[in-house]
């Protein structure tokens, strides 16, 4: 987008420059309130000749050496040089420094957000990842030299077992939708080994189910059939019943549900789903309301996945990486996803024992699997075992609350979340006024119908009290949703602020809408036009030219 | 709770204003018969405990010496301005954009990952980010499917068995069938992908041919006229690239690459056993609406200030459900910094240093072993940084010096049973001469 492209600002505003940001400068305070601050595109500060790190010069015997072998052919080499920045590292680090000052983040403020469990992520983990005997760990070492990361994994994988009562686990996912994925893939697998693949074609979803929960289905081949939930925001069991047959694969349900409400008849939920030889499968997004309270295990399911970075604490960095082991009951062990790390000498209790003592088992040995160990495997569904690095930082924070720890965690989420509603339910509707867990589902519909202010302007007047809205318009069958989470992190002065907050939002909704519908005031940038953004993608830095190295093919594509 | 802030007296006033005796009340809901019936987790530890046991784990690994290994993760130097970005809590204790306009800081990095990304790869249009490189293949795979509504993928063998094995995975879920195109791995062979064999694989139900360059064994491959072979039975070329190779073999968009996929472990990401990783996935402008995972765009606020926003997302899960491109929403964020701001901190002449050590240093390993009479380079074609070498006895040599932390590379026999006598080398710019000569020393003294 050039200069004269862009709308004239009105008159006052801030310059922000072009869209390398170049000529971008400090705006003036906006209702004395701002400091409005652009940061340009990195390379916008990229100087020709300019360098950060350095690497050593080859050595002569090196260059010599190398001059055996074949070189790389003339039509292989790269024809235009890719335009990297050029900048020095002080540049280089004031340039991300301040771009992290725009975002907010748990460790800047409240950040109550829905269904992803945005509680506080210990430094001791952040201290863990970074020791070098755990991230110089080549994923193809022999075990030998593996020893460490491979107990930390058999580690990992026996607590989160014990956790929800599975019978085995696989910690390959890379994250809850990819648990999901290997869910659903063994389903299938399982349905064939029984001859009945082709019979079993619909996967059936609670009306208040994640989204990805449909997209799995469907990349597995499955249709996906929604479930309406009934007045109290379960799952309507006679729906369930009607819809259950000899054609149902799988029933994916969140316990407790999106809508914050554990499904007070699971028991009745998974039996009727065997009862027709389905799998039960349970989303396990919502598990920091249940700990030590409930294990899908117990209650019969067949199948699980953990959100590692939402129940345990490791960071969601920006949108992830996340990671989403899946537990599995006997019936569905053969199919997990393959390798697994396995103790191939000493016993289990003998490690166990140990490692919660801090102590060695001497002659114990790990390894991976060999492939082919378990011939009705799904296969792999990532390269290597997994996101390693979110591993031990779950390991570290389980080892860090313990069982009570644990137990506390669950009980002081629910306890917040409560309190929350309890305080909340004045001033915004409650379309299911019931004891929850871990989140509260409100609505905006009061404010929306009596003075015309939105979720969305809800949600934006937030953003200038320096809290992270809630998840809104999710789940879908709440009338302008309002999903908060407040986790168990929080402390008490932090809840009342919010409380106060929602509070003075609802009083402005009806004495001063249309300053809700202005707001945010004080973010960075106000709110974005997405629909441009949508109808005119600009995706890449134009740099003025086409990308390097693109073919006339490619210019004559875009 | 090792992090909880309530005090007895927080709690009591919250159990009084929510109105029940006890937090056990709360859990009244959960029927008795599906209760929990064990929790046999350890009980605390305090923070000196756990760096105690995480210290003892990390013990427990051996982090070699003298490391030849590659097949898909590298030995890379991670920039320690890198780790100081990705460590800013501002970065990675906050989520998915979805309110921008306290987000700005993650979008604006991932708009600058995006141009970076295809910036190296000559493409249009880069996705936020993927698992790892293999999953993106996966994922570039089904969506030449849904591009050419067809149901084949064709891959060659020598694209690495790691990602074959997820793309077998992932192509099973809606049911397409993956076909093998055979590298001449013959004795004396290229070792490269030929076309006639790629011809011959692509038929009107192939939606992609998928090949790797520099393949599994560091060969060169002939893309222009693998993509040509594709193009011609109207396939779309899947490339699999190494991103540090790119300073050096030309770009994908430059050879008729439909869709490039790769991982981007090479770029200031640490080894971690294998993850967290980043998947890169570009493609051509017209493509933009069938492809998966999240996309940044650059728009205006109300003001006319310059902002970036998640775009394009009718594509994605969260909105359209079950007719979504992938299920795929949690990325892998903060992993696509790292890429970015190692790109910016090594620059175009600093990745061009990083691809020239570790082709040098691998040529010169490679040409070392030979003179030495130690091991023969197994295939003929011209290979980058990675390559295969035959030896007696290779399995056993090679865990003779795993056992003095000498790692010569990965055995082949395991993916490859015809190279049973073969080790694949890879150096990078942190190999050093000493290292070179200790690898050929070892391999000597255990012929």
């Amino acid at each position: 987008m050039s200069v004269t492209e862009r709308p004239a600002p009105p008159s006052g505003a801030p310059s922000d420059g072009d869209a390398s940001g170049r000529g971008a400068a400090f705006s003036s305070p906006v209702g004395g309130e701002q400091l409005q601050v652009v940061e340009p595109l990195l390379f916008a500060s990229s100087r020709t000749g300019r360098r950060d790190v350095r690497f050593p010069s080859l050595s002569e015997a090196a260059r010599k050496a190398a001059e055996s072998q074949p070189e790389v052919p003339k039509h292989a080499r790269r024809t235009a040089t890719a335009r990297l920045p050029e900048v020095s590292e002080l540049d280089l680090l004031r340039h991300f420094n301040r771009l992290s000052h725009l975002n907010h983040a748990i460790d800047l403020g409240f950040y109550p957000l829905g269904s992803c469990t945005m509680k506080y992520n210990p430094k001791v983990n952040e201290w863990a990842a970074r020791l070098p005997g755990l991230s110089e760990s080549h994923p193809l070492d022999p075990a030998e030299l593996s020893q460490g990361s491979l107990e930390l994994q058999w580690l990992l994988a026996e607590l989160l077992r014990e956790i929800s009562g599975m019978a085995a686990v696989s910690l390959q996912p890379a994250a809850g939708a990819q648990g999901e994925l290997s869910g659903l893939l063994m389903t299938r697998a399982y349905h064939r080994s029984r001859g009945e693949g082709e019979q079993r074609t619909k996967v059936l979803v609670p009306d208040s189910s994640h989204g990805t929960n449909a997209a799995t289905a469907s990349m597995v081949g499955y249709q996906t059939v929604t479930i309406r939930s009934n007045e109290r925001g379960g799952i309507d069991l006679g729906a369930l019943r009607e819809a259950l047959g000899p054609d149902t694969a799988a029933l994916m349900i969140t316990n407790p549900s999106t809508l914050g409400i554990f499904e007070d008849q699971i028991d009745q939920v998974v039996a009727a789903v065997h009862q027709v030889g389905a799998i039960a499968y349970m989303d396990g997004a919502n598990l920091n309301a249940i700990l030590g309270r409930f294990r899908a295990g117990d209650a019969g399911f067949d199948v699980m996945h953990f959100n590692l970075h939402k129940t345990f604490s490791t960071p969601h960095g920006g949108g992830g990486p996340g990671a989403g082991p899946v537990g599995v009951g006997e019936r569905l062990a053969p199919f997990l996803p393959e390798p697994l790390p396995i103790l191939v000498e000493g016993t289990d209790d003998e490690v166990r024992r140990n490692a919660w003592a801090g102590r060695n088992t001497p002659g114990a040995r790990f390894a991976l699997e060999e492939e082919g160990t378990r011939p009705q495997s799904i296969g792999k569904v990532r390269a290597f075992t997994g996101n390693f690095g979110m591993h031990l930082r779950a390991y570290t924070y389980i080892r860090s609350n313990g069982d009570a720890g644990l137990r506390e965690v669950s009980d002081d989420a629910v306890l917040a979340a409560n309190y929350l509603r309890v305080r909340l339910t004045d001033a915004y509707d409650l379309p299911y006024d019931r004891i929850c867990k871990h989140e509260v589902v409100f609505s905006g519909r009061r404010q929306k119908r009596q003075h015309g202010v939105t979720t969305l302007d809800i949600a934006k007047a937030i953003l200038d009290y320096r809290i992270h809205p809630p998840t809104i318009y999710f789940p879908l069958i709440v009338e302008e949703a309002l999903m908060i989470e407040p986790t168990e992190t929080e402390s008490l002065e932090t809840l009342d602020r919010f409380v106060d907050v929602m509070h003075e939002i609802a009083d402005r909704a009806a004495t001063d809408p249309s300053a809700l519908k202005a707001a945010p005031t004080t973010t960075p940038v106000g709110r974005l036009d997405e629909a441009a953004a949508a109808r005119r993608p600009d995706l890449r830095h134009d740099f003025g030219a086409a990308p390097a190295g693109s073919s006339a093919r490619q210019e004559a594509g875009a | 709770m090792a992090y909880a802030p309530h005090t007895p007296a927080d709690r009591d006033a919250m159990l009084a204003a929510v109105g029940v005796e006890s937090v056990d009340d709360l859990f009244a809901d959960i029927p008795n018969a599906v209760r929990a019936r064990s929790f046999e987790i350890p009980p605390p530890l305090t923070e000196q405990e756990v760096r105690r046991e995480l210290t003892r784990l990390a013990a427990r690994n051996r982090i070699p010496e003298v490391s030849f290994l590659g097949a898909g993760a590298y030995r890379h130097l991670v920039p320690a301005a890198v780790m100081e970005v990705i460590g800013r809590s501002e970065f990675a204790t906050a989520y998915t954009p979805y309110q921008p306009e306290v987000s700005q800081g993650t979008l604006q990095s991932i708009y600058e990952f995006q141009t970076l990304v295809c910036e190296l790869t000559g493409m249009e249009v880069a996705s936020a980010s993927h698992y790892d490189g293999a999953t993106a293949t996966a994922e570039a795979a089904l969506m030449a499917c849904r591009l050419t509504r067809r149901d084949t993928v064709a891959v060659s063998s020598a694209v690495n068995p790691q990602v074959r094995r997820v793309l077998q995975t992932y192509c099973s879920g809606p049911g397409i069938r993956v076909v093998e195109v055979p590298a001449d791995l013959g004795e004396a062979g290229s070792g490269l992908t030929p076309g006639e064999a790629a011809g011959s694989a692509l038929d009107e139900s192939v939606a992609c041919l998928v090949v790797q360059q520099p393949n599994f064994f560091g060969g060169i491959e002939p893309m222009a006229e693998l993509a040509e072979a594709a193009h011609r039975s109207g396939a779309q070329l899947v490339a699999v690239v190494e991103p540090t190779s790119l300073a050096i073999l030309e770009a994908p968009g430059a050879y008729g690459a439909d869709i490039v996929a790769a991982e981007g472990q090479p770029l200031g990401i640490p080894l971690s056993f294998g993850g967290p990783y980043v998947g890169l996935m570009a493609a051509r402008m017209e493509s933009v609406r069938q492809m998966p995972g999240r996309l940044v765009g650059a728009t205006r606020d109300a003001a006319g200030r310059r902002g970036y926003v998640l775009t394009l997302q009718a594509r994605e899960q969260h909105i359209r459900r079950e007719k979504a491109a992938s299920n795929i929403c949690t990325n892998q964020a903060l992993c696509a910094l790292a890429a970015t701001a190692y790109l910016s901190a090594v620059g175009p002449h600093g990745l061009r240093e990083v691809a020239e050590l570790s082709m040098v240093q691998t040529r010169h390993a490679v040409a070392a072993l030979e003179a030495a009479g130690v091991a023969r380079r197994r295939f003929s074609a011209p290979y980058f940084a990675e390559a295969a070498i035959q030896l007696r006895n290779a399995k056993r040599r090679h865990a003779t010096l795993a056992e003095q932390g000498i790692v010569a590379g990965l055995p082949l026999e395991d993916a490859y049973p015809e190279l049973g006598d073969c080790l694949l080398l890879a150096a990078t710019e942190l190999t050093t001469d000493d290292d070179v000569a200790r690898l050929v020393e070892g391999l000597e003294a255990t012929a």
